[in-house]
This record gives structure tokens, C-alpha cells and sequence, in this order.
């Protein structure tokens, strides 16, 4: 029990005082996790963090279950996803009931205009950053400026086609480069024997 | 039933977004399916998560559940988003742990990957066209956003040269607020 509420409290502080996103907060739990508290290596956090990046869901919470487990089971791994949660569930629960009325300041909506145009940026922004951790080849390339073009008519022109779609088409296609590579192998190999 | 449509709505969200910005498009996407808030509440509510703690994707699924459903659509909202990523780590770190390593699940990974950052950058180019041109009955241009649009652009490259590393989105927000009450 005391296991759990330690966690519970850890991981509510992880989650309170992280702005900014994912990556802001892998090294808040990296300093709680791993330096203070010792629950995990380094090179655990490592891993964590490669798999966080390439499951879904908010990477906080990717590490959150993951070290709850490791630490008390699947009751662990409650808590401490519960922990990450609930502070940014309180605060966005109070800043919803004020934002309407909030906003019929005009020199707030005057702000608020203003900070629509930071967001567009700063999503673009984002992307771009992604952009050079990727390994580029070719079949990226196409898949890339298709997915872009794609989506932007998609936004354009209100049709009727999830972006979803064009993840599960992508993953595809992926699939299918790595089977066309491995027959591509074999062939070449048969040749030289 | 509004529970269960905001339960499968941000399922799906949490199901398929790879990292929190990969989540804004999609709740984007379900939001106005559903019609639930116009595209301009959930622009605002996007830069409200990036100022208060917490996962963007966790925010914003508490905001939208709350507006449709108060204290209990908020919760469905939330646990819809996290859920998905809940069981796939519990999967992985209990029984799966060479899925990951599969050389399938890599490929369609290798394949998903640019494909989500074309879908993100997608959208943020999408938002900044958005403001600065309407298309109505006829096409009108809005110079003051297009002013700063560029005004905000100059001042992310400025910064990077000036300082060496990249402005902070709270930092980029606080400077476009005052902007915006200057200029609008």
C-alpha cells in the first residue's frame, strides 16, 4: 500500500509541474525516477523511452505504466498512470469553467486572436523538428510529401477522409517495402550461387 | 449517448497518435465530426494545454469531455485517451517485449513515421493559411494576421540566431498575446 501511494505522489508531482509536452517531462522522471528514487537504471530509461516514442498515447504516461509495473504490478501501474493524470485533469477542469467567461474581456479575446496564429506555427514547427531525427530514403520522402499534400487538401476541402486512414495506409506500405526488399535479397542471393 | 460517442471518439485518439502533437490533428478531426466545438475553442484550448501541465493530448480530451458532458464526460474523455497507451505498455513490458523488435512492426512503424509528421506539419500549415484567408462567398485576405504571422516567424528566427536554441511554445504564446492586443 505505502508502495502505491508513493507512487501515486510521485508521479502527481511528475505530473504537476511538467509544461510543455513529452519530452519536457521524460527528464523530470528520468531526475525522480532513476537519480532519486533509484526505482529503474538508466539504461531501463532508455528503452522506456525508445518504446514510449514508438507506441501511442502521451509518452508521460507510456513511462508512468511502465515503471508502475515494474515497481507493484498491474495495481502499480495504476496509480502512477492515475498520478500523471490527475493534475492536468483538475487544471484544465477549473480553467474550462472561467475560459467563456474569461474570454468576453475583449483584451483577452484581442490576445487569444493573436495566440490562434503562435499555435498554427507552432504545430508546423513541431513537425519540422521530427522531421530531422528521421532517416531519410527515398520511400520516406514519398510518404512524407503525400501525407502532407494529402492532409492539407483533406483540411482544405472538409473531405470526408480520416487522417487515420492515411497512418494505417502508410503502415502499409511499410510493411510491403520491407517484403518487396527481402524477395529483392533473396533473388539477388539465388543469382549469385 | 454522448458518454460512449466521447469514449470511442478519444479512443480512437489514443489509440493511433504517436506523441502528443501527432494527438492534435485527430482530436481536430473528431471534434468537428462530431461537432462538438468550433475549430477556433479548440485552437484556443490547444494553447491553454501547452501552458498548463501536463500531456497536451490529456488536456485536451478533459476540456472537450467536460463541454459535452461536464464532470463525467470529462472523465470518459480522459480515460479514453489513456487507456490504449495503458495497455499497450502493460502488453509490451508484460508478455510482448520482442514485439517491438519484429521486424514487421518496425516496417510498419519505418512507414508510419513520416507519414504523421506530413499529417502534423499538414495541419499547422493548414492553421496558419486558415487565419490569414477566409473563404467565404468571396476569397478575403486578413492582413493583420498575415502582419503577424510574419512579424511572429522573424522573431523564432531571430531568437534561434541570436540565443542558439529553439523559443520555447510558452515563450512564442506570450509574445503573440501581446502582439495580438497591439494589433488586433
Amino acid at each position: 500500500m505505502r508502495k502505491l501511494v508513493e507512487l501515486l505522489l510521485t508521479f502527481m508531482k511528475i505530473g504537476m509541474f511538467t509544461f510543455g509536452g513529452g519530452y519536457a517531462m521524460l527528464s523530470v522522471i528520468e531526475d525522480e525516477c532513476v537519480e532519486r528514487k533509484q526505482w529503474i537504471t538508466r539504461d531501463e530509461m532508455m528503452k522506456i523511452t525508445v518504446i514510449a516514442e514508438s507506441t501511442p498515447g502521451p509518452i508521460a504516461i507510456n513511462c508512468a505504466t511502465y515503471i508502475g509495473y515494474q515497481r507493484a504490478g498491474v495495481p502499480g501501474a495504476i496509480f502512477a498512470t492515475l498520478g500523471v493524470v490527475i493534475p492536468s485533469f483538475g487544471v484544465i477542469y477549473i480553467i474550462s469553467t472561467f475560459l467563456d467567461d474569461f474570454l468576453e474581456y475583449e483584451i483577452v479575446a484581442k490576445a487569444f486572436k493573436g495566440i490562434k496564429i503562435a499555435v498554427g506555427l507552432m504545430i508546423f514547427n513541431v513537425g519540422r523538428n521530427m522531421m530531422r531525427k528521421v532517416s531519410f530514403e527515398i520511400l520516406s520522402r514519398i510518404i512524407w510529401s503525400s501525407a502532407f499534400i494529402l492532409m492539407l487538401l483533406i483540411d482544405i476541402f472538409s473531405w470526408k477522409f480520416s487522417s487515420i486512414s492515411l497512418i494505417l495506409i502508410a503502415a502499409v506500405i511499410g510493411v510491403s517495402a520491407s517484403f518487396v526488399h527481402k524477395l529483392s535479397e533473396k533473388k539477388a542471393r539465388n543469382k549469385r550461387k | 449517448m454522448i458518454y460512449l460517442e466521447l469514449f470511442l471518439g478519444f479512443l480512437k485518439v489514443g489509440f493511433f497518435s504517436f506523441g502528443a502533437y501527432a494527438a492534435i490533428p485527430l482530436i481536430r478531426e473528431v471534434v468537428l465530426e462530431h461537432q462538438w466545438l468550433s475549430d477556433e475553442t479548440v485552437t484556443y484550448m490547444i494553447a491553454v494545454s501547452e501552458s498548463t501541465p501536463g500531456p497536451i493530448m490529456v488536456n485536451l480530451a478533459t476540456y472537450i469531455g467536460k463541454s459535452q458532458g461536464g464532470f463525467l464526460g470529462a472523465v470518459v474523455a480522459t480515460l479514453a485517451t489513456v487507456l490504449p497507451a495503458f495497455f499497450i505498455i502493460l502488453l509490451i513490458t508484460v508478455g510482448l517485449k520482442s514485439l517491438m523488435k519484429n521486424k514487421y512492426v518496425q516496417a510498419a512503424l519505418g512507414g508510419m513515421e513520416p507519414c504523421i509528421i506530413g499529417i502534423i506539419m499538414a495541419t499547422g500549415a493548414y492553421m496558419i493559411f486558415n487565419n490569414c484567408i477566409f473563404i467565404g462567398n468571396n476569397i478575403v485576405c486578413d492582413m493583420k494576421s498575415v502582419l503577424m504571422t510574419g512579424i511572429l516567424i522573424a522573431c523564432m528566427y531571430g531568437y534561434r540566431h541570436v540565443k542558439k536554441q529553439k523559443m520555447s511554445p510558452i515563450m512564442l504564446m506570450m509574445i503573440s498575446a501581446c502582439l495580438g492586443m497591439v494589433i488586433f
